[in-house]
C-alpha cells in the first residue's frame, strides 16, 4: 500500500478554511506539499485558542461547540465526542487526557499519516481538550514500532514547550504495538504501569482511568478535528458531511483501487464515490471489507450506494470503523482472505479470557479448513462464531466473530463451492489483505 | 423501588471451573471448553437464591450479581 495521501475530488462547498480540495486536516499538506512544522502551523492557524479564564463549575465553551458540531470519534466506535468531553469535565477531581495514536489495525494508515503531516493539529486538540475537561496532563500514546514518528512528535512537543504554547504538558509514550494494545483499557493499564492488555470494565476509563482519575481517551484524528472546531466553530464544521454525520473523515483505501492510500473525505459519500477518491476500482469487485479486520464484509453490489456514515452502514450490518475500506477483486477468494485474517486475530488475542483464547484459534482452524476446501463442519463453525461476542473483557472476540459471520454470509456461494469442489482459483493469488509478519505476543511483549 | 439483579462474568478471572452452570443451569450453560455462556443476564426473583449460591461458589470470584434500580 502506498502511504502518500493523494488529491481529493470532493464536491462539497469549498472555502479558505476547508482547503483546496475539500480537505481540512490535510489542508496544509495539500497546499504546501510537506509536513507542517510549528512555524508553518502557527502561520496557518495561529496558536490554539485557549479560553481566557477557566471558571470552575461551568461547562467550557469548547465542550458545547464540539457537541453542537456533532463530531464523533474517529477511532472506530463513532461515539459522540462532545458527550464524552462533558462526562469527563463533570467528573470529580482533576482529569487526564490520552491521545490514542496506536493505530493497531494493520489495514489503517490514517493516524500515521495525520501525525506525520499535521502533528500540531493533534497536539492543539489534545491540549484544548485537556483545558476544557480540567486535565493537568496529556499522554500521547504511539506504537513502539514507529520510532521515527515517536522522535518527530517528541521534538514537536519540545518546540511547543520552548515557545510556551501549551498550559498543559504533553508526554509522549511508546507502547507495544499489538492488535488489542490500542484498546482504551489497554492504554490505561500500560500508563498505570501494567501490560498494554485490555482490562475488565466497569469502571470505564472516563470514570476511573490513568492514576484512578477521570480519563478522556480520544483518537488523534478526533483531537485534530477538535482543534479546528475550537477555531472555526460548529457551523463551519457542519459545512462538510451530512446533518447526521457532519465533518470530514480520514480513510485508508486499499485493495483493488488505482491509488491506494490515505484520503480525507466528507462524511456520507456513497461508497463508490469514496473509492473514486482513490482513482476508482482497478478490477471488478466482489466485496468490500469495511472497518478493517475488526469490520464487516459487504457484497460489492449491496455496498456501493450506501453512504459512508455509521447509521447508514449499520442498516446493512457494517460500520465505518476507523475509516478502513478494502476493495476485494472478484478474482480473490474471500474465504482464503478471511481465514488468513482470523489466524492473525487469534494470534493477537491477549490470552486473558477463555472464550477468546480458545474460541478464536478454533474458529480460525475451522475457517482455514473451509478455505482449503475441506468438507469441514460448517455447523460447528457457525456455532463457535456465534458464541464469541460479548464474552471477553474487550471487543476482540466480537470483532473476529463479525468478520467470520459476515464472510460466511457474503461468500456463501464460495462456501458451497469449496465444500463441493475444493478450493477455488482465488486461493492461488497474492493476498489482498496483508497481515504482515506478526508473531503472537507473549509475556514481556505486552509491557 | 424494585431492584433489578443481573449476572456478569469477569472473563479475565474466569477459569472455566463450571460450578456456576451446575448451580444455576436455568441461566448459565457451558461452551465446549467449559466456560460459562449466559442465557440471560437478568435474574428473576425466583432464581435469586440460586444465583447468590452460584456467585458464592465460584472459586475465583468471577461471577458477579449486580443490583441496579429499575
Amino acid at each position: 500500500m502506498t502511504e502518500q495521501p493523494a488529491v481529493l475530488s470532493s464536491t462539497s462547498a469549498l472555502d479558505d478554511l476547508t482547503g483546496p480540495h475539500g480537505a481540512r486536516l490535510l489542508h496544509g499538506w495539500l497546499t504546501t506539499g510537506g509536513p507542517a512544522d510549528l512555524n508553518e502551523h502557527l502561520n496557518r492557524y495561529g496558536p490554539p485558542p485557549l479560553p481566557r479564564t477557566t471558571r470552575r463549575r461551568t461547562v467550557a465553551p469548547l465542550v458545547r461547540a464540539v457537541e453542537d458540531a456533532g463530531l464523533t470519534g474517529r477511532g472506530g466506535a463513532a461515539f459522540p465526542t462532545g458527550r464524552k468531553l462533558r462526562t469527563v469535565a463533570e467528573a470529580r477531581g482533576p482529569a487526564v487526557v490520552v491521545a490514542n495514536g496506536m493505530e493497531s489495525e494493520p489495514a489503517s494508515r490514517k493516524d500515521e499519516v495525520l501525525l506525520a503531516l499535521a502533528p500540531h493539529l493533534v497536539l492543539d486538540g489534545a491540549v484544548l481538550a485537556a483545558v476544557a475537561v480540567g486535565a493537568q496532563v496529556v499522554h500521547l500514546c504511539l506504537p513502539r514500532t514507529r520510532q521515527d514518528q515517536i522522535r518527530q512528535l517528541a521534538e514537536a512537543v519540545q518546540q511547543r514547550r520552548q515557545r510556551g504554547i501549551d498550559p498543559v504538558p504533553t508526554q509522549v509514550h511508546a507502547l507495544p504495538h499489538h492488535y488489542v494494545s490500542s484498546e482504551e483499557t489497554s492504554l490505561v493499564s500500560w500508563l498505570n504501569g501494567g501490560d498494554a492488555r485490555p482490562a475488565v470494565t466497569p469502571p470505564r476509563p472516563f470514570e476511573k482511568g490513568v492514576d484512578s482519575r477521570p480519563t478522556l481517551i480520544d483518537n488523534v484524528e478526533t483531537l485534530a478535528h477538535i482543534a479546528l472546531i475550537a477555531r472555526y466553530g460548529p457551523t463551519w464544521f457542519r459545512r462538510a458531511g451530512r446533518p447526521e454525520a457532519p465533518g470530514t473523515t480520514l480513510v485508508t483505501l486499499s485493495g483493488a483501487v488505482r491509488q491506494p492510500g490515505v484520503y480525507e473525505v466528507p462524511m456520507g459519500l456513497p461508497l463508490d464515490a469514496v473509492l473514486d477518491v482513490a482513482g476508482g476500482r482497478s478490477a471488478p469487485l466482489g466485496a468490500v471489507l469495511l472497518g478493517g479486520f475488526f469490520g464487516s464484509w459487504l457484497a460489492a453490489r449491496e455496498a456501493m450506494a450506501v453512504p459512508f456514515t455509521k447509521s447508514a452502514l449499520a442498516e446493512v450490518g457494517a460500520g465505518p470503523g476507523a475509516g478502513v475500506v478494502i476493495a476485494l477483486p472478484e478474482s480473490a477468494c474471500g474465504l482464503v482472505e478471511t481465514a488468513r485474517v482470523l489466524e492473525y486475530l487469534a494470534a493477537q488475542s491477549a490470552q486473558q479470557c477463555g472464550p477468546c483464547r480458545l474460541g478464536l484459534p478454533a474458529v480460525a482452524a475451522d475457517f482455514a479448513e473451509l478455505a482449503a476446501g475441506g468438507a469441514g463442519d460448517l455447523e460447528r463453525l457457525e456455532r463457535r462464531v456465534g458464541l464469541l461476542p460479548g464474552r471477553g473483557a474487550c471487543r476482540h472476540p466480537d470483532g473476529a466473530s463479525r468478520l467470520a459471520a459476515t464472510a460466511l454470509r457474503v461468500f456463501a456461494e464460495d462456501v458451497r463451492h469449496h465444500v463441493r469442489n475444493g478450493p477455488c482459483a482465488g486461493a492461488e493469488r497474492e493476498p489482498v489483505l496483508g497481515v504482515g509478519a506478526s508473531h503472537a505476543p507473549e509475556g514481556r511483549d505486552w509491557r | 423501588m424494585p431492584k433489578r439483579h443481573s449476572l456478569r462474568v469477569d472473563p479475565i478471572s474466569c477459569d472455566g471451573h463450571g460450578l456456576c452452570a451446575e448451580l444455576l443451569p436455568e441461566l448459565i450453560g457451558l461452551d465446549e471448553w467449559g466456560y460459562p455462556v449466559l442465557r440471560a443476564t437478568e435474574v428473576p426473583g425466583t432464581l435469586l437464591d440460586h444465583a447468590r449460591r452460584a456467585v458464592a461458589a465460584c472459586p475465583v470470584l468471577a461471577l458477579r450479581l449486580d443490583r441496579a434500580s429499575r
